[in-house]
């Protein structure tokens, strides 16, 4: 290991996780690369209390859409539908394509598309996991203001994202 | 901060310090192979942190503890004991530290005052410590073993975090010491498997915990370091390939939170404290009224966690020298409120944030001020005031201000953050020159929420930061510059977008985007009661 990854090792504050870029939420309101897929929720267009999961497999490039009460997307026949279109796009513009491409072990030519280049079968997979992560991370939102001291976060500084 | 004052600073290289760094530096390495799989290296690592402490009050009880972990035979409280000793060294750097840095500016720190909890143990020993040899510092002693360690074997399997999350919902002290029970479970495991033997099944068993930490107003630190903890530990998966890993940086948030994780004493219960481990460490607390005077605000962030702290001069209106305070306000939030959009979680506090983005002092009224010179912000006990210019106080006031001191277990490095301005630099955009003597600037801390950059900070004459120490030297870390772009003089601040963005193009921009906060709480209104 070179002088530079020693002295890396030994500093309390680095950045481990790579930013995310900021994006629109209001189609797309969660996605992760996560338990092995590209995974997200795609709020539906028609009704406002209606979403659907949607998730992509790494490696296999299965295509799952559900809605969050486990009904099959009606779109999604042997090709991706415009959700997990949405999904996939989404997920480009908050982790870069390169990462999203990474994880999902697929080969994305210079100036090609993901959904392009997937050709993955459509497959159930259990929504409600999905579903339920999505409102874990809406529960952040409810979570009080906190006026301790909290030196913890001193680990944790702000960093200059994506400039 | 004049230039011999910046020479003295980093010519003084307070002895010891690179020896106790190096006993830490075993010891994690330890941690990176797992207390499972100690080899002969690491046995010897953990010796000489035994040795180290010998002599110590935590001497005895870190020498059975490095002992039993040779042996594969550590219980939870034996692994509190070596996080404790760990934290000690720590605790011996950072005295150090700040000692020469207080020397070096000629900077008055009040003393430190034990608690009125006095009788809680763990803190009136740490207190004690902390007025005699430094490295005595740090968690749990020998004479207070904490609560939750029994001398046997780690707890049976239904203790897990898993089991945990509905019983908190009141917050009791029994459903809080299961928590924190559980806490102590996930950070043996994890210190047992080392960061490399970490796999996806051991990091999603802190979740359950981590919720329900969330809930509980007091375990609030903790909660937020084992989310970030648990993020990093996820994004660097497979650990096990990873090509490096951040041994300082994980040991220190296992050290933090097995200390954080321990169970109050009775004693403290009694008190009717509240039952956290933070409330005997923080220190004696005052009601204090006056104008205070603005000289920046530093932001902390991970994924699901974001905070403002203000540091400034609290004038009391007495006589008294001014004091140097910190005050912050933190909210939970998702990874996708990034940039400026942060600021829209903190509405709530109108009066901070309006200081801050239109650079005026505020009159508070009776706000709690803590022993380690945080005050605890209330937006209702406080009002704005008259214009202040961050800089001008500053110049004025900052050379005399009395600095607190320090609450014995939050003693570490990387909690320095020294306000100071520096002019009348020369600068290449990565260090400043102050008459020959180059400081380090660090660029990676100009938060994407507000408007510094490296090319304001290259362009800077002047700049007031919070001076830090990391990997064995000393930083700037900018709060505000004054510059001059396009031959024109321009004053910047971190906190200047508190209200909202000032710079058209990000204005934009964040039009662009839509407000994501309330994107998101529109979807939590509707989802989460459904």
């Amino acid at each position: 290991m070179d002088a530079d990854s020693v002295a890396w090792e030994r500093r309390s504050v680095v950045r481990v996780v790579p930013p995310v870029e900021p994006r629109k939420l209001a189609k797309v309101p969660f996605v992760e690369l996560a338990d092995g897929r590209l995974q997200g929720v795609v709020s539906s267009g028609s009704d406002i209390s209606r979403v659907y999961v949607s998730s992509i497999t790494a490696g296999t490039h299965a295509l799952s859409c559900s809605t969050n009460n486990n009904r099959p997307c009606g779109g999604l026949h042997g090709s991706a539908c415009k959700h997990l279109h949405a999904l996939a796009g989404e997920a480009v513009l908050q982790y870069g394509l390169d990462r999203v491409a990474r994880y999902l072990r697929v080969e994305v030519s210079e100036g090609g598309s993901l959904m392009g280049c997937l050709n993955g079968r459509p497959e159930r997979a259990q929504a409600a996991v999905v579903f339920s992560r999505f409102l874990r991370h809406l529960a952040y939102l409810e979570v009080p203001d906190s006026t301790e001291p909290l030196p913890e976060l001193h680990w944790f500084p702000a960093m200059a994202g994506v400039r | 901060m004049l230039d011999a004052q910046c020479g003295e600073l980093l010519r003084a290289e307070p002895p010891g310090v690179a020896e106790a760094l190096d006993v830490v530096a075993g010891f994690d390495d330890a941690l990176v192979h797992g207390f499972a799989r100690l080899r002969e290296e690491q046995a010897a690592a953990l010796g000489a942190l035994r040795d180290a402490a010998a002599g110590s009050p935590l001497g005895d009880g870190v020498a059975e503890a490095v002992e039993k972990t040779i042996a594969g035979s550590a219980s939870h409280g034996n692994l509190a004991v070596l996080a404790g000793g760990r934290a000690a060294l720590f605790g011996a750097v950072h005295d150090a530290l700040l000692a020469s840095l207080d020397g070096a500016l000629g900077r008055t720190r009040a003393t430190w005052q034990a608690p009125a909890v006095a009788s809680d143990p763990a803190a009136s020993a740490a207190a004690s410590a902390s007025a005699g040899a430094p490295a005595t510092e740090g968690g749990a002693s020998p004479e207070t073993p904490p609560t939750g360690g029994s001398a046997s074997a780690p707890e049976p399997g239904g203790a897990t975090p898993g089991a945990l999350a509905g019983a908190v919902a009141g917050a009791s002290a029994g459903a809080v010491d299961n928590l924190l029970g559980g806490c102590r479970s996930w950070l043996s495991e994890v210190a047992i498997a080392g960061w490399r033997g970490v796999d996806h099944d051991l990091v999603s068993a802190a979740d359950q915990a981590i919720e329900a930490l969330l809930a509980v107003p007091h375990l609030r630190g903790l909660a937020v370091l084992l989310d970030g903890l648990a993020a990093e530990l996820r994004a660097s998966s497979p650990v096990a390939t990873a090509e490096r890993l951040p041994a300082r940086r994980w040991a220190d948030l296992w050290t933090r939170a097995l200390l954080l994780s321990q169970s109050p004493s009775p004693g403290a219960r009694a008190e009717g404290s509240g039952g956290g481990p933070a409330d005997s460490w923080r220190g004696g607390a005052e009601a204090v009224s006056g104008r205070l005077l603005i000289l920046g605000a530093d932001v902390h962030e991970h994924g699901t966690a974001v905070r403002v702290q203000v540091h400034g001069l609290l004038d009391t209106g007495d006589g008294s020298p001014y004091r140097l305070v910190r005050t912050s306000v933190a909210a939970a939030k998702v990874d996708t409120i990034v940039g400026p959009a942060v600021w829209r979680l903190f509405t709530g506090h109108p009066v901070l944030m309006g200081a801050l983005a239109e650079h005026r002092s505020v009159e508070i009224e009776s706000m709690v001020l803590l022993g380690g010179g945080d005050l605890l912000w209330r937006d209702d006990h406080a009002r704005l005031g008259e214009a202040a210019d961050p800089f001008t106080t500053a110049r004025v006031a900052l050379g005399t201000a009395v600095a607190p001191p320090v609450p014995p277990l939050d003693r570490h490095p990387v909690r320095i953050a020294e306000p100071v301005l520096v002019e009348g630099y020369t600068t290449d955009g990565h260090t400043f020159d102050l008459g020959g003597n180059a400081l380090a600037v660090d660029l990676d801390r100009l938060p994407s929420c507000g408007p510094l950059t490296p090319e304001l900070v290259a362009a800077s004459s002047a700049c007031l930061g919070l001076l830090r120490w990391d990997g064995g030297r000393w930083l700037l870390q900018p709060m505000a510059v004054q510059a001059t772009v396009k031959r024109k003089p321009v004053a910047l601040h971190t906190g200047d977008w508190a209200m909202g963005p000032t710079d058209p193009k990000v204005v934009k921009a964040e039009a662009k985007a839509g407000d994501v906060v309330a994107v998101l709480r529109e979807r939590a209104g509707r989802l989460l009661r459904q």
